[in-house]
């Protein structure tokens, strides 16, 4: 196995591009990535998408995507992992330069969401559930997450408002963030006080979903040190699957996927959550953070609400989540989420994250989730 | 249309159509196709409430019905399902409630699709 770099990385704004294409967001994206580097240099393009077949009615994005960014004729895939397309699309860049085949692999994620009206957006999302025994009853993610958030709360005796800094702390560093949807802080009262989107969820406990795409150039060692910037490299990267359907599981209340590849990166990278500096979760709600934060190993069972009461996500604490704004401030961009995740992992190890740098972070997690975790793709990026 | 699935899920949502183990006595939900030492078993419809909410953002062809309470139920015989729950208001539920099945209409398929039909939980009365 080669060892595996990213060398280079990019992101449109997270926002309503009412008069822009998938195509003309990653074209601006990708030429972000790029810097210095010619771009007939990348070897295949894959792309990570969810929504794309079903609210597009348009297929074959990578072969799309190719086109619109200028790379006619290369190989171009995309990958459908919903809310993990992100993770696993660099998965698949990671194991194509990690074995030689390719030097240089751009990854671009891109959603356009706002081209259809709500209620079909909410369908398009819950095509990440179980179409025969969840959707057909009227279920959505939303809705998946309040149940998940109630039956915590039920569990381990905590009220609504204990989950508000997840939003609040994903508001304060979004404010620093100039490509988020949402630049401007949010109270714990405000979050309280805000009318329930799927009691018990909190309107402003819930990300709102808008277009974007971003781009990482992953690339082997001897491209990587031919550029002479500070170097991230891919040292752990696994992905895992759980029950398609949330009932479907022993323990709802258990991300068995996201436990899994959070474990299989750490493992392959050498190193346990203690190392990790600054993370990125699928965090659409404080609930989701809570559990993936538990599955991770970051937090007890049961606890995980308390690392944000504590203050241990802001980013001085323990572990700093959500230092772009996370789903809620940055916008949940659903499959290009992934990539989003590792343009802003990218810019904290090298330093470059502003207002909203984690001092000295040189290890970094990134996770994201494909519906309540039915995917999880995990990844630990360590500057050299 | 979907006709053939909604067809071939007639059973299971109809009259709550499991499948039974003969060996390990195992009961699971949704039935799985294929395999021969699992058996037909219809479970009873008797279950408890393990989570819920109000749904007030709605999938599409789910306008007229929203808001509405989906559920998942801890059914009596071990599976849990993802249901909505019917006649009843969202004050009277509450975790571990006891509810029972009734057969409702899901979904509106529109003047081309079907009515499809299929089970819904309510307030235990029985």
């Amino acid at each position: 196995m080669q060892p595996v770099y990213i060398i280079g990385s990019g992101q449109t704004a997270v926002a309503e591009h009412w008069d822009r294409t998938a195509g003309s967001l990653a074209a601006e994206a990708l030429q972000a990535a790029l810097g210095p580097i010619a771009k007939h240099r990348i070897q295949a393009l894959y792309v990570a998408n969810a929504l794309g077949s079903a609210l597009h009615v348009q297929s074959q994005l990578g072969a799309a995507i190719a086109s619109a960014t200028g790379l006619h004729g290369a190989e171009a895939v995309a990958f459908d992992a919903a809310g993990a397309s992100g993770g696993v699309v660099l998965r698949q860049a990671y194991l194509a330069v990690a074995s030689g085949v390719y030097d240089l692999v751009a990854v671009v994620g891109v959603e356009k969401v706002t081209d259809v009206l709500d209620a079909r957006l909410e369908d398009g999302l819950a095509l990440a559930s179980d179409a025969d025994w969840e959707a057909v009853h009227g279920s959505t993610l939303t809705a998946q997450w309040a149940m998940l958030m109630r039956r915590y709360m039920h569990q381990y005796g905590y009220d609504a408002i204990d989950f508000a800094p997840f939003p609040v702390n994903a508001h304060a560093n979004g404010a620093a963030n100039p490509k988020a949807l949402y630049r401007f802080p949010i109270t714990a009262e405000k979050v309280r006080s805000a009318g329930a989107i799927a009691d018990p969820l909190s309107l402003l406990d819930s990300a709102t979903v808008a277009d974007g795409a971003a781009v990482v150039l992953v690339a082997s060692a001897g491209i990587a040190h031919e550029l002479g910037s500070p170097l991230v490299r891919i040292a752990g990267s696994a992905v895992a699957t759980d029950a398609l359907a949330l009932h479907g599981r022993p323990d709802p209340l258990w991300l068995g996927a996201a436990a899994r590849s959070a474990a299989g990166a750490l493992g392959s990278a050498g190193l346990s959550t203690g190392d990790v500096q600054v993370l990125e979760l699928t965090d659409p709600h404080g609930i989701a953070a809570t559990l993936a934060l538990e599955a991770c190993g970051f937090a007890e069972r049961g606890v995980g609400v308390q690392l944000a009461r504590e203050g241990a996500i802001t980013l001085t604490g323990a572990t700093p989540l959500a230092t772009g704004g996370g789903c809620k401030a940055r916008g949940d961009t659903v499959g290009a989420n992934g990539v989003f995740q590792l343009v802003e992992l990218t810019r904290q190890l090298r330093g470059e994250a502003g207002k909203a740098q984690v001092n000295g972070a040189r290890v970094a997690l990134a996770q994201c989730l494909g519906g309540i975790g039915a995917t999880a793709a995990t990844h630990v990026l360590v500057a050299e | 249309m979907d006709l053939a699935k909604h067809w071939r899920q007639r059973a299971a949502r109809y009259r709550l159509e499991g499948q039974r183990n003969p060996t390990s006595g195992a009961v699971r939900f949704p039935p799985e196709p294929g395999e021969t030492d699992w058996q037909p078993f219809a479970l009873s419809g008797q279950g408890t409430v393990y989570s819920f909410t109000v749904v007030r953002q709605p999938p599409a062809g789910l306008a007229e019905e929203a808001p509405y309470i989906l559920a998942m139920v801890k059914l009596a015989e071990g599976p849990m399902i993802t249901a909505q729950l019917t006649d009843c208001d969202p004050e009277q539920i509450t975790i571990d409630l006891p509810v029972e099945m009734v057969t409702r209409r899901l979904r509106d398929l529109g003047p081309d699709g079907l009515l499809v039909y299929g089970y819904k939980f309510r307030p235990q009365i029985s």
